[in-house]
């Protein structure tokens, strides 16, 4: 033995100390979560009703057009510089242009009709009016086809004197609606691929209204009066989506005089051509547009409008079934939190990791994870499958860039990832099922039904998904709204109030505060 | 069946979370109600707003808090295997179903009453500031309206058919969380499926058949005659799923092992 002054050393077990690494603890949750058979196949089963539901929708779609009196399939929506489809109907006047040159052109007056919804059914309730966007001016427009690249200085119904171009971009100029007192004068200078507008109240003085440049403007183009009018907008509450909208007819008559063109133009009368015109079921022109001349006044009347388009089906129209598929995906992360309570299973979940608050945080890494992965399948499948399907049953979707469908369909697994982890904390909150699987609908999909599938009013709806979590559903929306494009810019149109990424993180922030919360909760309370 | 009936009242009164969750089906549904009628506005040229219907859409959310008591009511006593003990005392388990369908219709008839008249009334005090008033062609709502009437009270025994549903649901299912998961889909499916198809008759079709649209038109007091069927007719549909359910639900009870 040794000399009493030595001392014991202190016992060591043999085995190699555990290791509590954050990634051994998102291991175990993951194999938590991949050994329970029927969480994974919920999991499935939301991404499946996803795309089945979408595939539903678009294979029951059928849209057939008219060509006079015959039935046609409908033909591709024409197409602006920036790719957006576009409206681009109105009645033009104009010269072909070579070279540099400039129109000027005063208007004295704007006038119409607009057809309102039929007091008498049956009988057409037309009245004189000009709807707020009817716009009256002179243009320079690369071609006769439909979607090519403009500039245009115009008088518009209640906006006063506004510069456009490429059907996007809108300028404001001097407000004030026109008359024979207070007559407009416009005019359009090109210069190569610039293009100036400029306004004046009494033809002496001129302001300029904006300079904008056409990229590859052509030699030759045409330069011109036009006039359109877009439709006029009627929204009902009631029936059995909420609310629905109408587009009636409204034409607008505008007269111009002192016409001045100068550059290389050829003489003789003008040319004239009711861009995008249809015909109706007896064959004849729908709605045409017209001029009349006498003595250098010009009076142009025009139905249509020279805008992006809006109102028809879009990319995320297939994904409507995304709300059912995140039900499932809140029950399957409710369950895969509360199960521990309800098994008992905390208790030595807390044993094997006792920094507590890293559990809810595996936890969340894990349900947020498998969640995206289902909700990239969903939407990966759906978007490309439903808008294909749609158009090959005849109804036209408005295109997007392939950014822009990229956004929709990773923000769709993100909003699925972000409404699992919410659901998982709400489970640690509550630590009973039920009552998190009600307040995780309540919150998430509930104001999304009522915003666009009930009778609350528009304002309401924009209120309930700006604050509460449904706000997510933003992220889907693909077309943007147009100040200068009246519209039915309302939730159960698909316009959110918030922009896509911001509606994203108020669903995001409830995420990351619910679970927070609940990871305070885990380690102040008893299991 | 007294025995049965009494011994269900005293778990659900007992047991905890049914205080709370009649609560907050009061409070939910007063709160959603509230809201939007703080929320909507009535211009001076006037509105085509169904008033009634606007002031009970807390409804809506009301019910979502109805099923997860229902749910548990049934469910909860598998989760913690009452449900041997409650079968051993009461062998005949149709009368066990029946029993806690009672207790159920009696809960909630009280706490959607309360909730339905906290909404009318909430609506009555905020809408005429908000441009809802008798010039506007609005009277405030008023119970002594017939049509208003009928939208309330349809209301009350809309929650209860949802109670019902669920827990017919909830017993055929079992687990509460799967239940209240499948009666929340099934609820909220209708007004995104009567938005989905394209086709007016197919539209028309899926509302009459749907628990939720149809349930809910015995809310409607205005363009009546554009919806597929009339107020009583739809919550007539609502009840025949709250039929079936309890059907299969009973059924399975007495079928299954427990």
């Amino acid at each position: 033995m040794s000399t009493g002054t030595d001392t014991a050393a202190p016992y060591r077990s043999p085995l190699r100390a555990g290791r509590d690494g954050f990634a051994r603890l998102l291991r175990a949750e993951w194999t938590k979560f991949r050994t329970v058979r029927g969480w994974v196949l919920a999991m499935g089963a939301a991404a499946l009703v996803t795309v089945l539901l979408g595939v539903l929708l678009a294979t029951g779609m059928r849209t057939v057009c008219s060509n006079g009196p015959v039935e046609i399939r409908c033909p591709a929506l024409p197409t602006g510089p920036g790719g957006e489809a576009v409206d681009d109907k109105f009645y033009f006047v104009y010269r072909q242009l070579t070279g540099d040159g400039s129109i000027t052109a005063r208007v004295t007056s704007m006038a119409g009709q607009i057809r309102l919804p039929d007091a008498v059914p049956g009988v057409r309730n037309v009245v004189p009016g000009v709807v707020p966007w009817a716009k009256a001016g002179v243009m320079v427009k690369e071609s006769g086809e439909q979607g090519s690249p403009y500039a245009a200085v115009m008088v518009t119904g209640e906006h006063g004197v506004r510069m456009q171009h490429d059907f996007t971009h809108d300028t404001a100029g001097r407000p004030g609606k026109v008359s024979e007192r207070s007559p407009r004068w416009l005019r359009l200078t090109r210069t190569g691929e610039t293009l100036t507008g400029y306004e004046s109240a009494d033809g002496v003085t001129w302001a300029a209204v904006g300079t904008v440049r056409l990229a590859g403007l052509p030699d030759t183009v045409r330069i011109g009066m036009f006039a359109a009018s877009p439709g006029h907008l009627t929204v009902t509450q009631g029936g059995i989506s909420g609310s629905s909208s109408a587009m009636r007819f409204a034409e607008v008559t505008a007269v111009f005089d002192r016409v001045g063109l100068e550059g290389t133009a050829p003489a003789g009368a003008w040319s004239r051509q009711d861009v995008g015109v249809t015909l109706g079921p007896d064959g004849l022109p729908h709605h045409p547009g017209g001029l009349v001349e006498s003595g250098g006044t010009f009076t142009v009347t025009g139905v249509g409008d020279i805008a992006p388009r809006l109102g028809d089906a879009v990319v995320e129209t297939p994904l409507t079934g995304v709300a059912i598929g995140l039900i499932a995906v809140i029950v399957v992360a409710v369950t895969f939190m509360t199960a521990e309570y309800r098994r008992g299973l905390i208790r030595t979940t807390l044993l094997a990791s006792p920094r507590r608050g890293r559990v809810p945080a595996a936890k969340a890494v894990v349900i947020g994870a498998a969640a995206f992965a289902a909700g990239l399948v969903a939407a990966g499948v759906t978007v490309p499958l439903g808008t294909r399907l749609l158009r090959e049953g005849g109804t036209p979707v408005l295109p997007v860039s392939a950014l822009t469908e990229l956004r929709v369909i990773v923000g769709c697994a993100a909003m699925f990832a972000a409404t699992a982890v919410f659901a998982l904390a709400l489970g640690a909150l509550f630590r009973r099922g039920v009552a998190a699987v009600a307040a995780a609908v309540v919150m998430i999909i509930l104001p999304h039904i009522l915003a666009t599938a009930s009778v609350l009013p528009v304002d309401a709806a924009q209120w309930l998904l700006r604050v509460t979590p449904a706000a997510a559903f933003a992220i889907l929306q693909s077309v943007p709204e147009y100040p200068q494009v009246i519209h039915h810019y309302a939730p159960a149109a698909g316009f959110y109030p918030l922009a896509p990424w911001a509606g994203l993180a108020v669903l995001c922030g409830y995420a990351v505060l619910a679970l927070g919360l609940a990871v305070f909760l885990l380690r102040r309370r008893d299991a | 069946m007294r025995g049965q009936t009494h011994a269900e009242w005293t778990k659900l009164r007992t047991g905890t979370g049914a205080g709370p969750l009649l609560l907050a089906v009061v409070a939910l549904t007063a709160a959603v109600s509230a809201a939007a009628a703080a929320a909507a506005t009535c211009p001076a040229a006037g509105c085509s707003h169904d008033v009634p219907r606007l002031g009970l859409i807390g409804v809506q959310a009301g019910q979502a808090v109805v099923a997860a008591l229902a749910v548990l009511a049934m469910g909860g006593e598998y989760g913690t295997g009452m449900i041997r003990t409650t079968l051993t005392a009461m062998p005949r388990r149709g009368a066990v179903l029946a029993a806690k369908a009672i207790v159920l219709t009696g809960v909630t008839l009280v706490a959607g009453t309360v909730a339905v008249l906290a909404s009318v009334l909430a609506a009555r005090l905020i809408l005429p500031g908000n441009g809802f008033t008798p010039e506007s062609g609005h009277p405030p709502l008023s119970l002594a309206d017939g049509p208003t009437l009928r939208a309330a009270a349809g209301s009350v025994l809309y929650l209860v058919l949802i109670a019902l549903f669920s827990l017919g649901v909830a017993a055929a299912v079992r687990d509460t969380v799967t239940a209240a998961g499948v009666v929340l889909g099934v609820l909220y499916l209708s007004p995104i499926l009567v938005r989905l198809v394209q086709d007016p008759d197919a539209q028309r079709f899926l509302y009459r058949i749907s628990p939720m649209d149809a349930g809910l038109t015995v809310q409607a007091t205005t363009g009546l005659a554009d919806l597929p069927l009339g107020p009583w007719a739809g919550l007539g549909v609502l009840a025949a799923w709250t039929a079936a359910a309890l059907l299969a639900g009973g059924l399975l009870l007495r079928l299954r092992d427990a």
